[in-house]
């Protein structure tokens, strides 16, 4: 009894492939068939140019994402903080000589590749987190001195995304990883500090923020300020998705859209785009398959047997709802245009090896549920 | 059923506890998205589809009027004049069809004008309204209007065209405008080029000052009924015009220059400031009418253009490339001295020819020049003493000495259409040609023939740089520019060359323009007969300049053809040689350079020099120095 407790029946690859959560891969197939459809859609009723890369894209991206969760988590283990310390190499190159695109340094040009490293810089502080509280107890966790490193981990990418500037990310890469502090086992007081000095930071945030930056958040808070500028994307998105319905105006219908009211429409308003054909019932249906693939991420989270496993679980989920909630609330004019693309069904190749990976990560997890990670820091 | 290990209990307790509490709170979230779409779309969804009912009437941008265009002396070259127009919008091609027929009946549009009209109505975006006829007149006015319930979505638009009062003379340099197209969308996003009835510059200053001439848009909201027709204004924003340009060219110079041309079929004139780079004359002939694309040319008016032999659509003077034959010599002369291949007392003999192994290159006078130093060679043209001074240089030294004279590459001016010429280079040859550089080609270069071609206004540069000391000029079209709320006015007037120097030996260039001196205002010169007018008195001693004839082949006449008679003059037009003249004056302080080139003109003495002689006196009496300031206050803002 007690043998077998300790060393767990070794565990064959049938086995492994047999844990790989099928139904959640799915869902995730669903949604980016729901990517193709509003792109196909967002393109006049044509696969090109965009539909069909997303379909292809996505195929080579669920490859890799299998391949990743069947990678044992000690290797994730070992390569957290290497990956980490490139990512943030490269955000500084991108700094320094990134391509200027959408009026902000964002990109990285190597060879044929355009790489945006943000991108892997969120999946990247998840992974040393939950490396860091691997290695702690509980009462460590609890300490303010314990909890000065994984704020650094988090801040200095934040600091180099702001830099470029890009606020959606650096908004995404704070709240993740607030949100593995929290589930760490951070003190609440250290949050209520967090919260307060962040409000008294706004100020300092303001001056740092470029002048279109600036312009958004004013929009934002009064869209009418300036219908024909800034504010013209709020509006004609909220106007496009109110327009649509309860049942939308129907498949290659919508006229907001393909009138080319809406920017941005085959990336970060592809929502706009969708919800206006399928209406209100599309819009749940679509926010119930990102819920799903929440739920099966906590459930990963909370059947896994390694604080590693559980923190990466929930990080990647965290990351997830983070990117459907301010690109949902954004288009519907409840944040700030900040450029967060909406994960699986947005057009752009990063973010969707970087959302599959994480996916990848997630369904590990599961898969090594029951591995035994040495506690080392 | 757990395994448990020591302390990871109450850690994995912590967490999820922690845990569900995270995911209750992105369960809210979740549902506060789905209350947003349900107020969306549930409780406010008649609004935003009455919005989305308005929405591509209920916003209209506001032309910008294109900034004036005007010479150094305030007259203007290209303006803006009312033109009222009949615009039709319809919903994405709804009832398109019967509406062209209705605007057909009224205002005979013709078959090629419908199938325009028809497209641009079933692509206009946001019920854009699109152009049905622009220039109209007060009849066509009064019949759309007097028939106005029969065509919803029609309205009579009063807007600006341009129209260029100089025609054909400027019409090289200001170019003209046309409507929009996909290329000159790259790369701009603003949104005043969706409106239809923008224009953009396509040629000329037009293009190259494009960004700066058109203003900013302004915005009206208008609300709008269902057919289009504006219902009431509710707010306006008014936009920034385009700046106003100045331009260095001298108009009536220009005219002068046309004039002088008229005689010739076809050819190019260019005078420099040699000190600020302004080019003041730019006369490339023929011209076009650049009206004939304002108003929107027709397919055989621009299938004439195109196929007419003397390029009238081309601006010789920047795309036209030619051999530079002796007007080259100054840069062999230059190399060789600078390499002290040559020394200022070098002798060279010349028996009227040269051999290299078996070919022998002749000298344009048959019984040869004698022994001459370099000032007398370049008086004299003698083709032997360049020959013998190419090869002590070399290719490379000679290629060097171009590319600083500005052969080779394209100005800094800015016109679109610029064309670099060539400077033949060892590796050039290599590349394009396939063989090694040989001797020869180093001798054919050392007079400006072969494989060397240049535009002529790298003639003049060339010519300006040797003129004002060897700085590096930039012939410069733009004198100034400024919003229509700005003063426009010339910049103070300008006595150093502000250009990086050359670095050439001054004694050096001396030589060369003394030679270029006793071109002219010696007995031995080449062009001796430029000394006096057209009339034959000899030249006012403050207006002397010094110059350089040059004749570049065309076809070449063998000998056996010259022994039976054939002399450029019985050679059919095309197949005559180039004339050219390169001069700059005064001689004491020059201070203006001028190229000529007269297409087949045949002999550059003969031909070319007159223009430039008369060209260049007029340009130095009309000096700013010696005439009171001849810049007028522009009329119409």
């Amino acid at each position: 009894m007690t043998l077998a407790l300790d060393a767990p029946a070794p565990v064959g690859l049938a086995e492994r492939i047999w844990r790989i959560n099928w139904g959640l891969a799915l869902v995730l197939t669903a949604i980016a068939a729901v990517g193709v459809v509003a792109l196909y859609s967002a393109a006049g009723g044509r696969f090109e140019p965009w539909a069909s890369r997303h379909a292809v894209r996505y195929g080579a991206a669920f490859v890799m994402m299998l391949m990743v969760a069947l990678i044992h988590p000690k290797v994730w283990l070992a390569l957290a903080w290497p990956i980490y310390i490139v990512s943030l190499l490269l955000l500084i190159a991108v700094d320094v000589v990134g391509k200027i695109g959408m009026g902000a340094q964002r990109w990285l040009v190597i060879g044929p590749m355009q790489i945006q490293p943000s991108e892997i810089a969120k999946v990247a502080v998840i992974m040393v987190l939950a490396r860091y509280y691997h290695g702690l107890s509980k009462e460590q966790a609890s300490k303010f001195l314990y909890t000065l490193p994984p704020l650094l981990v988090i801040l200095a990418p934040v600091a180099l995304v702001m830099v470029q500037p890009d606020l959606g990310t650096a908004m995404m890469v704070l709240m993740g990883g607030g949100a593995l502090l929290f589930v760490a086992g951070v003190r609440l007081w250290m949050f209520l500090v967090a919260a307060v000095s962040a409000v008294a930071c706004l100020p300092i945030a303001w001056s740092f923020m470029h002048e279109y930056q600036r312009k958004r958040v004013l929009t934002f808070l009064d869209p009418d300020r300036d219908p024909l500028g800034a504010g013209y994307h709020i509006t004609q998105s909220k106007i496009a998705i109110g327009s649509g319905g309860l049942f939308g105006k129907g498949f290659l219908k919508g006229t907001q859209s393909s009138l080319n009211f809406l920017p941005e429409k085959q990336t970060d308003f592809i929502f706009t785009t969708f919800v206006e054909e399928w209406g209100m019932i599309g819009a749940f249906v679509l926010l119930a398959l990102f819920a799903l693939v929440l739920v099966w991420g906590f459930s990963i989270a909370f059947r896994c047997q390694h604080h590693f496993g559980r923190l990466l679980a929930l990080g990647v989920t965290a990351m997830m709802f983070l990117y459907v909630f301010i690109n949902a609330a954004m288009v519907m004019g409840l944040l700030p245009v900040v450029g967060v693309p909406l994960p699986l069904v947005s057009n752009g190749g990063t973010a969707m090896v970087s959302v599959m990976f994480a996916c990848g990560l997630l369904i590990g997890v599961n898969v090594y549920r029951d591995a035994q990670l040495p506690r080392t820091r | 059923m757990k395994p448990f290990r020591k302390g990871d209990g109450e850690r994995s307790g912590l967490f999820t506890r922690r845990a569900l509490l995270l995911g209750g709170v992105q369960g809210v979230l979740l549902g506060a998205l789905a209350g947003r779409l349900y107020q969306l779309q549930v409780l406010e969804t008649e609004r935003f589809a009455t919005l989305a009912e308005e929405n591509r009437v209920n916003l209209r941008l506001l032309p910008p009027s294109r900034g004036l265009i005007f010479d150094r002396t305030g007259q203007p070259l290209a303006v803006n004049r009312n033109n009222f127009r009949a615009m039709a919008t319809s919903d994405r091609g709804r009832g398109a069809d019967v509406l062209v027929e209705r605007l057909d009946q009224i205002l005979s549009l013709g078959e090629a004008e419908r199938t325009r009209l028809l497209r641009e109505l079933r692509r206009s975006r946001n019920a854009q309204p699109v152009v049905v006829r622009e220039n109209l007149g007060w009849e066509d006015v009064a019949r759309i209007e007097f028939n106005a319930p029969e065509l919803p979505g029609v309205f009579i638009d009063l807007g600006q065209s341009r129209d260029y009062p100089e025609g054909e003379l400027m019409s090289h340099i200001v170019g003209y405008t046309g409507r929009v197209s996909d290329e000159d969308l790259a790369g701009r996003d603003d949104p005043v080029l969706q409106l239809a009835t923008i224009r953009f510059g396509k040629k000329g200053v037009e293009r190259s000052l494009e960004d700066d001439l058109r203003g900013r848009a302004g915005a009206v909201q208008v609300e709008v009924n269902a057919v289009g027709r504006v219902v009431r204004e509710l707010d306006r924003t008014e936009g920034q015009p385009g700046s106003n340009a100045l331009l260095t060219i001298d108009l009536d110079l220009q005219r002068f220059a046309a004039e002088k041309m008229k005689e010739h079929q076809s050819g190019s004139v260019v005078v420099l400031d040699v000190v600020t780079g302004d080019v003041l004359v730019m006369a490339s002939t023929p011209g076009f009418d650049p009206s004939t694309f304002a108003r929107g040319i027709t397919q055989a008016e621009w299938r004439d253009l195109l196929d007419n032999p003397e390029r009238p659509l081309h601006n010789k003077a920047i795309a036209g490339v030619y051999p530079p034959g002796s007007t080259y010599k100054m840069v062999t002369a230059l190399a060789a001295l600078e390499s002290k291949a040559i020394d200022p007392w070098t002798r060279l003999p010349c028996l009227g020819f040269i051999e290299l192994g078996k070919i022998k290159f002749h000298c344009w006078l048959k019984g040869g020049h004698g022994s001459t130093n370099v000032v007398e060679a370049i008086a004299q043209s003698c083709d032997c003493f360049f020959y013998e001074a190419a090869r002590r240089a070399g290719v490379d030294r000679i290629s060097d000495m171009a590319a600083r004279l500005g052969f080779g590459k394209q100005s800094e001016l800015g016109l679109p259409g610029e064309s670099a010429g060539n400077q033949p280079t060892r590796a050039w040859k290599q590349e394009k040609v396939g063989k090694p550089w040989q001797h020869g080609d180093t001798f054919n270069l050392g007079i400006g023939q072969g494989y060397m071609n240049c535009t002529p206004l790298q003639l003049a540069i060339m010519t300006a740089r040797i003129a004002n000391g060897g700085y590096e000029v930039q012939p410069n079209l733009l004198l100034a520019k400024a919003t229509p709320r700005e003063e426009l006015g010339p910049p103070p007037p300008v006595a150093k060359p502000a250009a990086p120097s050359l670095r050439l030996n001054p004694q050096h260039l001396t030589m060369i323009r003394d030679g270029m001196n006793q071109v002219v205002n010696s007995g031995i010169g080449t062009a001796n007969a430029l000394r006096r007018d057209s009339q034959g008195k000899p030249l006012d001693p403050s207006l002397t300049f010094a110059g350089k004839t040059g004749t570049a082949q065309v076809k070449r006449i063998t000998e056996r053809e010259r022994d039976m008679g054939i002399t450029q003059a019985s050679l059919p037009w095309h197949l005559r040689h180039h004339a050219l003249f390169v001069c700059f004056g005064p001689v004491d302080n020059p201070r203006y350079a001028c190229a000529v080139i007269v297409e087949h003109g045949m002999a550059g003495g003969a031909t070319a020099g007159p223009i430039g002689r008369d060209m260049l006196v007029e340009t130095m009496k009309r000096d700013p120095s010696r005439r009171s300031d001849r810049f007028r206050k522009m009329a119409s803002r």
